[in-house]
């Protein structure tokens, strides 16, 4: 089987800047690790040491969040599109205490 | 950058009404590069000093963009207790290049601005609403 993967701009660089590949696998995991293995700084981005999806990384098959289905292990129909999305984070950081704010 | 009035006025809004938790959002933008909306999302750690768009919303919008003809173009978040500048988490968790991340501040001037942040480095990008940019440019 073989699906999309919809590569966002900060890992296009590991895969010769393509905003998507095609991979082969029956699961998430399986067409992430075989997009890994045809571009071989995918792998390192996407995955950590132990094998896991990295934190920063949110996958969507379909409309959802592969976190909420069984994660790699989810099952990838013929011709699904995977979306890779990094997460949008950030703040302040500690010792910033709140304040009034109103419309400028 | 041109930033319409009433998208800085949502921006502004949203950090209030969020108040005293950090506001985060996301806008898009057309192929032209005019920003056309501010999603105004949860923030999915609620903190005064952290923020996480919500990932499914991101999701959401990232559909909605596309289906306007728009891209999702950056991010925006407040600084209830900072300043409107990026702060070392910010510029440590910007995974978008080609993103505009603004930053709301408590204080009313400036009291949006926006900056592109890049391998680190973070670079301002200025803001004008139409009004100003007619005056500038004799409209």
């Amino acid at each position: 089987m073989s699906a999309t993967v919809r590569v966002p701009t900060l890992l296009r660089a590991a895969v010769g800047g393509a905003a998507s590949i095609e991979a082969e696998g029956a699961t998430v995991g399986e067409v992430l690790r075989r997009a890994a293995a045809d571009h071989p700084g995918f792998g390192p981005a996407v995955f950590e040491a132990n094998g896991s999806l990295r934190r920063f990384l949110n996958v969507f098959l379909g409309d959802e969040d592969v976190r909420y289905l069984q994660g790699l292990d989810t099952p990838v129909p013929d011709g699904a599109a995977l979306v890779i999305i990094p997460a949008a984070a950030g703040g302040a950081g500690v010792g910033q205490p709140a304040a009034t704010m109103g419309p400028a | 950058m041109e930033m319409p009035a009433e998208i800085q006025e949502a921006i502004v809004a949203h950090a209030a009404f969020c108040l005293p938790d950090e506001a985060c959002g996301l806008l898009a933008a057309g192929d032209d590069g005019r920003l056309r909306m501010a999603y105004c999302l949860s923030n999915a750690t609620p903190s005064p000093s952290a923020y996480t768009i919500d990932p499914a919303e991101h999701f959401r919008c990232l559909r909605h963009a596309e289906a306007q003809g728009w891209h999702l173009a950056g991010v925006f978040h407040s600084h209830p207790g900072g300043e409107a500048y990026p702060s070392p988490s910010d510029v440590e968790q910007a995974l978008e290049p080609d993103w505009l991340y603004v930053v709301v501040g408590p204080a009313a001037e400036p009291g949006v601005r926006a900056f592109w942040i890049r391998g680190g480095t973070v670079a301002e990008e200025p803001l004008e609403t139409e009004a100003a940019l007619a005056v500038r440019e004799g409209r």
